[in-house]
């Protein structure tokens, strides 16, 4: 039970492109800051302390949190850095929730952000596999989940079509997202006839390279219903980060750590049915066939049984549980934000913000994340208190 | 296979990262590099809540947050605060060991900007000296197109 | 406060600081101190229900750093995790903080680091802004040295005063198995060693070093009456601005506001008489004069007075860095977790033959960024 009830009251986001000539990093995250503080109609002097996350190695800036005070308002005020790879962007918004649930500040602002238009990527991310071990065989984050994709379509009898339909649907999606980067919808012959990265995961499966900021206030009870008058409450978090060797990961399973998380946080928030008992998920689905796998993970159907959900459009906005209204990875993927934009998206749907993306009446909303050596993080948000 | 050998060899292994980094210097450091190439000259920005004048400039007030549009020219000239004889082997600052790095609060601006200092003897350098930018002849929008900062 | 109060540490671990560890990897180094920790704590990894892992991308040369210890700390039992970046003194507050947000009972706070197997000049310039300041080649040592000179010229500290800082700690790091170096130097040895880059000199510097520590934080009712138990009696943090020339590098105004935070948690008015023991973040020997006055135990520009009247020796009124302090060994990211490691000795008496007597309360000391641009305070007790 938390000590102090928390809730998101305002975020902030930056139209994501792929290259943000315009702007250093400290301005990038700035604009994503200013845009926060104006959603809520709250100044700098509102907040007590600052988080921020990002991946090192993309702008290969050292102490980040130190350096980017500039951006974030943290002139004189508590700031600290947490980071843990793809997973960094939920990472940071846990940590604003337990900064705030503490009781130890009232006004806690969260800051994911990438420019990865700075650095080679795929260079970047090898760098995360242990030197000795695993570093020389892997060749970034694509080959990893193209063994995951794989294992699954030949244990299941999913096919590449299958895995497209959730590249289509995040993509059609994102045309309701002015902040999206990706904004044109594509056919499902589109992604197959796109260039084959890593089979089977093709051009048009997986997410882009982004430069995009991401600010979230979080607030404590006494505060959260003054600024903001449908809160997005946190009902709870988990996570689950049990992998560090490629070789320790059980590929025939989808996502067990997704798994993990995903029971452990239904069981602590009374969920039972998930697919009837959410409104609306903001997956981290880096790339398409993990829109089918990993919402097996999440309970949504038995297993080898998401490719029907796909098709019969139940996760289509209109069906049954929208995932992604935002988009997603497949149309933004600042790394270091893309977790922590789920979990604002789930917000601004709970808060009613979301204009053309809205889902109407949502209640209970879920936001995961991912990254690491498939790792997992869930969060779940809701419209009510939390008792 | 037994339990722990006393004299294990222990290897090491030697590799670096190479990731290559392009970074966005923005539309503010941009302006600011290229007046630098162009007109050899130091512009800075001024918060219109604090009245901070920044060098290098900013887009955001560091100390208010307020947003800054407006462009100041500072002089190129300024007084040393504090320095410091860089004695050890760094393939990292330009120019030949010893070095001298120090910081300078230009004449116009309220912030300190960090730089090489050079062309004077290293035991002749003091703090509080005015000192006066010297610009390379070959500038590229960088901000070493300032060569160093030299005691006038 | 809100619940602090609730909160002890139960457990305490830390590797020995050597120059380097060439027997061992960063997982080896994070077991070696999480089994000292429970062990310390009477706990199993069963007891402990999330933990923080505090690494540095840069220092280990890989990104997620984390999950090169993920396994050694208990990650893989599917406890839940996370990373802070930065000093081991913050990733304690948020160890702290996930307890009190009544999420988790028990927090493994580990952190680790090897200076040794890599380049302190590259990766300390990659501190610093990529397009004004990082091609001046600046990096943690030469920027120490324009702060240090700032310092001197606004106060009129000498460098002999420095210097005895570098003297009082190296003698009391003889008493101090963990340290690294357990050599005693004069104050001519001090003025005389090697200039790095004026006015800091090799014996005003700490060294490169690896090392790793951990400290169980709990909040249950039961780890109040545990053997160990150190209460938290208060913590603040603070960041100052960024670029050098933003502030007046003399003047510690973000560790001011910290300790300032810390202090009113903890119902301390009078540092000097309340306090009976400080580990400070003495990166380099002025830092720990400087600190002084950011911590209020003088005024501004009085760190030299109080060296030279002793009064932070070990038989003086508020000893100081009776372990030696980062100038006998210095691992990074470790080094604010070991200060609070050894505030936490102190209060139990476990501190061996660096014991200062009487020891109630003590404060332990932590900085991230250069030019201790950002610091975390703790107060803890009994």
């Amino acid at each position: 039970m938390a000590k102090v009830r928390t809730a998101i009251v305002a975020t902030g986001q930056t139209h994501h492109r792929s290259s943000r000539l315009d702007v250093n990093g400290i301005e990038l995250i700035h604009e994503a800051v200013s845009r926060c503080l104006e959603d809520g109609d709250l100044t700098i002097d509102d907040i007590d302390a600052v988080v921020i996350g990002n991946m090192d190695h993309f702008e290969g800036i050292n102490y980040v949190d130190t350096w980017s005070i500039d951006g974030t308002g943290g002139f004189m005020k508590p700031v600290i850095k947490v980071t843990t790879g793809g997973t960094t962007g939920s990472t940071v918004g846990h940590c604003g929730y337990h900064l705030v649930a503490s009781g130890m500040f009232d006004k806690v602002l969260a800051v994911g952000w990438e420019k990865n238009s700075e650095s080679d990527t795929t260079a970047a991310i090898t760098t995360a596999f242990d030197p000795i071990w695993d570093r020389l065989v892997f060749a970034g984050a694509i080959s990893g989940l193209a063994a995951e994709a794989m294992a699954y379509m030949v244990k299941h009898g999913v096919t590449e079509k299958d895995a497209a339909r959730v590249a289509v649907r995040d993509r059609k999606h994102a045309t309701n997202n002015p902040y999206a980067q990706l904004r044109k919808e594509i056919t499902i012959d589109d992604v197959m006839n796109s260039p084959m990265l890593s089979d089977p995961i093709k051009l048009l499966d997986v997410c882009p390279r982004t430069d995009g900021a991401c600010a979230v206030v979080f607030a404590s009870e006494d505060y959260a219903e003054k600024i903001c008058d449908r809160p997005a409450w946190f009902h709870g978090v988990s996570v689950k980060h049990p992998y560090n060797y490629l070789g320790d990961y059980e590929w025939e399973n989808s996502l067990p750590s997704m798994h993990m998380a995903s029971q452990e946080l239904y069981a602590k928030v009374g969920i039972k049915e998930p697919l009837k008992e959410i409104d609306v998920m903001e997956l981290y689905l880096p790339y398409s066939c993990a829109g089918l796998s990993w919402i097996e993970a999440l309970g949504l159907c038995k297993a080898g049984g998401a490719p029907k959900l796909l098709w019969d459009g139940v996760t289509d906005m209109g069906g049954e549980l929208p995932i992604n209204p935002s988009g997603g990875v497949i149309a933004t993927n600042c790394i270091g934000a893309t977790a922590l934009l789920r979990i604002a998206e789930a917000a601004i749907q709970i808060m009613g913000r979301g204009e053309k993306r809205q889902v109407p009446d949502v209640k209970t909303a879920l936001a995961s994340g991912f990254g690491g050596c498939f790792w997992s993080d869930v969060t779940i948000l809701k419209s009510t208190k939390p008792k | 296979m037994a339990q722990k050998q006393q004299d294990q060899e222990l290897l090491q292994y030697k590799s670096r990262i190479k990731v290559p980094y392009t970074w966005s210097v923005g539309e503010v450091g941009s302006r600011f590099l290229m007046e630098l190439k162009e007109n050899k000259k130091i512009w800075a920005t001024r918060c219109p809540s604090c009245d901070m004048v920044f060098v290098p400039p900013k887009k955001a007030c560091t100390y208010c947050f307020s947003d800054i549009h407006e462009w100041v020219e500072v002089k190129d000239e300024g007084v040393l605060q504090t320095f410091t004889v860089v004695r050890y082997e760094t393939p990292l600052i330009p120019g030949k060991s010893p070095q001298i790095i120090g910081i300078v609060m230009l004449d116009g601006a309220d912030t300190g900007i960090v730089h090489l200092i050079g062309g004077v003897p290293h035991d002749k350098v003091k703090v509080g000296m005015r000192v006066k930018a010297v610009f390379e002849e070959n500038r590229k929008g960088h901000i070493l197109d300032i060569k160093h900062f030299k005691p006038i | 406060m809100n619940g602090v109060e609730d909160i002890t540490i139960i457990g305490v671990g830390q590797t020995a600081i050597e120059r380097r560890k060439p027997a061992e990897t960063f997982a080896d180094m994070a077991y070696e101190v999480v089994t000292k920790a429970l062990k310390d704590a009477g706990m199993t990894i069963g007891d402990i229900d999330n933990i923080v892992t505090t690494s540095n991308d840069f220092w280990d040369g890989r990104t997620i750093s984390s999950m090169a210890v993920n396994d050694a700390v208990g990650a893989g039992l599917g406890k839940n995790i996370t990373t802070v970046e930065g000093d081991g003194t913050f990733s304690a507050f948020y160890g702290m903080c996930r307890i009190l947000s009544g999420s988790y009972k028990n927090s493994l706070v580990v952190t680790h680091v090897k200076g040794s197997i890599s380049d302190n000049i590259h990766i300390t310039n990659g501190i610093f802004d990529p397009i004004y300041m990082r091609p001046i080649g600046l990096d943690a040592l030469n920027t120490a040295a324009l702060q240090m000179r700032r310092y001197m010229t606004k106060y009129g500290i000498t460098e002999e005063q420095c210097g005895k800082v570098s003297v009082k700690n190296h003698a009391n790091a003889l008493k101090n198995p963990y340290a690294q170096i357990k050599k005693a130097v004069t104050l001519e040895d001090v003025m005389e060693s090697r200039v790095m880059a004026d006015p800091l000199k090799l014996l005003d510097c700490s060294p490169i070093s690896d090392g790793a520590a951990a400290v169980i934080i709990s909040g249950e009712e039961s780890a109040k009456k545990h053997k160990n138990a150190v209460n938290v009696r208060g913590v603040g943090y603070c960041a100052d601005a960024y670029f050098l020339g933003d502030r007046d590098l003399a003047d510690a105004n973000a560790l001011d506001m910290a300790s300032s935070r810390a202090y009113e948690a903890a119902g301390i008015t009078d540092p000097m008489s309340e306090i009976d023991v400080a580990e400070l973040y003495d990166a380099f020997s002025y830092m720990e004069l400087m600190w002084y006055e950011g911590l209020g135990f003088c005024a501004p520009g009085g760190g030299g007075k109080l060296i030279d009247r002793g009064v932070t020796e070990m038989d003086g009124k508020l000893p100081v860095n009776p372990s030696g302090g980062l100038l006998s060994g210095h691992p990074v990211i470790t080094g604010g977790l070991i200060r609070l490691i050894e505030a936490c000795l102190q209060v139990r008496g476990d501190a061996g033959d660096h014991q200062v007597k009487g020891v109630k309360t003590a404060l332990a000391h932590g900085v991230n960024g250069a030019c201790g641009q950002s610091h975390c305070v703790w107060i803890v007790g009994r």
